[in-house]
């Protein structure tokens, strides 16, 4: 399996409608095409679910179905292809839920509207890219930050980091995979809900 | 399978994530990484949907974090300590150590070169805990004794963060100018016919490299001279400017109330394709927001979409016209 390196590089090439895309093509798609949307997606499915504390793998449910759906067919409207996965599963969950919530089910009717409307969230990250990641940084929590600056910015190898730091390796270790997680969340789900879990 | 409503649901989002996490630490950052390893990550993956859309997503971000750190050094080399050498710059990736020495002032003290190309940013890190960081199209040779350090800048643009040593005071010399930190953050920029030094924060002295001028002038924050051939002058600016002209350290262009013509020299000084304004009429467009300075392509469309200029694309050039 390839599938892992230079995802961002990769499937840059248009494609024809309905042609199916190999591994790392479908990888490159997701990140360049998918990721970008979960700001607006979490916050469609906070507006749409009562338990915030399941959103977070309602999103990861999306996107293994959106996934796997483009595998078979790579859509060529991404936005609306993934909404409507997400309302496809909204509706499933309130259909097996006991009871279900007034607001979730009057909320569904409306699901339909603004899906075609484009987003901004690829134009932005592209004009302030460097802004965003910078402030992400700023998010996390101190020492985790320092070694993820150390890291990414000075260039520092992991033992040089415990040096500089006076930590042990392990630790380094667990603040970069610390950081490492909380900037994924920060720089594609940058949601109110996700802010409070980080 | 995937469904949230399962019950056999054995990890939650964030946990994968974490577990993703670790994987992406461990190939990317610990320094080793085996066939075993990649074997066990491709069973990992392998072992449900989400485990590979984790990867993806921590990956993507950790590999956004590292373009932060491409704009401050070239990738090709990473840190090298050298501890041997007392000043040494930790961060060097275009260090040239030079066997030329400066004239009268330098006397026989070895010099280190430092140099960015068009589009360049270096940031330097000094045993002290000095910091230097180069703009664009910069030369700067730094050296030090036991009783000084001095740096030079030959050309283009630094950001000085200085730590106050009064036994090793710290003199940068343009031209025939030269600036004694008193314990500051300030910036340089040399071209052909003016040095402008900027101070931030702390205190400098400003005067002529050999001190005949007797122009000795203490700067204070918010100072900014501008030293040509013939004249001097200090302006009072107000910090947001100063800290708008410090874009460039994050990669970015800040214009507020700039002309066309200012803007795009501005992305000129950091692009090797230049942009041209080939007409009077729209040299004096008012422009305002931040760029990445390695973007003109983006500023370019813009300008076409809101002013209607007219664009011609040349191999060397982008040519602004009505």
């Amino acid at each position: 399996m390839t599938k892992t390196t230079d995802n961002n590089r990769e499937g840059e090439t248009l494609r024809l409608p309905g042609a199916a895309m190999t591994e790392p093509e479908l990888d490159a798609w997701f990140v360049r095409e998918v990721l970008p949307l979960e700001a607006s997606l979490m916050q469609f499915l906070n507006r749409n679910w009562r338990d915030s504390s399941e959103v977070e793998d309602f999103c990861q449910d999306v996107y293994v179905k959106v996934y796997e759906a483009a595998r078979n067919e790579p859509p060529t409207s991404v936005r609306p292809f993934v909404f409507a996965i997400a309302r496809n599963l909204l509706i499933n969950k309130v259909k097996r839920a006991q009871i279900v919530p007034i607001e979730t089910a009057s909320d569904l009717d409306a699901l339909n509207i603004a899906l075609d409307e484009p987003g901004a969230e690829r134009s932005a990250i592209a004009r302030d890219e460097l802004r965003l990641v910078q402030s992400a940084l700023d998010c996390l929590p101190r020492r985790c930050r320092e070694a993820v600056t150390l890291r990414k910015i000075e260039g520092l190898s992991m033992r040089e980091i415990a040096t500089r730091m006076s930590i042990s390796l392990k630790t380094v270790d667990a603040h970069l995979v610390e950081g490492s997680a909380l900037l994924a969340d920060l720089l594609y789900g940058q949601t109110d809900a996700s802010r409070k879990k980080t | 399978m995937s469904d949230l409503s399962h019950q056999d649901r054995s990890l939650s989002a964030s946990e994968v994530r974490n577990r993703a996490a670790n994987w992406i630490v461990k190939r990317h950052d610990r320094g080793e990484w085996s066939d075993v390893d990649q074997a066990q990550l491709d069973a990992w993956i392998a072992e449900a949907p989400g485990n590979k859309i984790a990867y993806l997503r921590v990956e993507a971000a950790w590999k956004r974090a590292d373009r932060l750190g491409a704009l401050r050094r070239p990738p090709t080399v990473r840190n090298r300590f050298i501890p041997s050498l007392k000043f040494v710059a930790v961060t060097a990736a275009v260090a040239v150590v030079c066997g030329v020495y400066l004239s009268t002032t330098w006397h026989t003290i070895p010099e280190k070169t430092y140099v960015t190309g068009v589009g360049g940013h270096e940031m330097l890190t000094l045993p002290d805990g000095s910091r230097i960081e180069l703009n664009t199209d910069t030369t700067l040779r730094i050296a030090e004794s036991n009783t000084k350090r001095l740096v030079s800048l030959d050309k283009g643009e630094a950001y000085f963060q200085i730590v106050h040593d009064a036994a090793h005071p710290f003199i940068i010399l343009a031209g025939n100018h030269r600036i004694t930190d008193l314990g500051t953050k300030f910036v340089v920029r040399r071209s052909d016919d003016n040095l402008r030094v900027a101070l931030l924060q702390g205190r400098a002295q400003f005067d002529t490299e050999d001190g005949r001028g007797k122009q000795l002038t203490t700067l204070n924050p918010g100072d900014v001279v501008v030293a040509t051939a013939t004249s001097l002058s200090i302006t009072q600016m107000p910090s947001q400017t100063l800290t708008d002209e410090l874009g460039w350290r994050r990669g970015l262009l800040v214009f507020r109330h700039a002309t066309l013509a200012e803007a795009a020299a501005e992305f000129n000084r950091y692009n090797l394709k230049k942009i041209v304004v080939a007409d009077s009429r729209i040299a004096q467009l008012n422009i305002n927001g931040a760029l990445r300075e390695d973007d003109p392509q983006t500023f370019v469309r813009s300008m076409k979409t809101f002013f209607d200029i007219h664009v011609e694309e040349r191999p060397d050039a982008i040519v602004l016209s009505r």
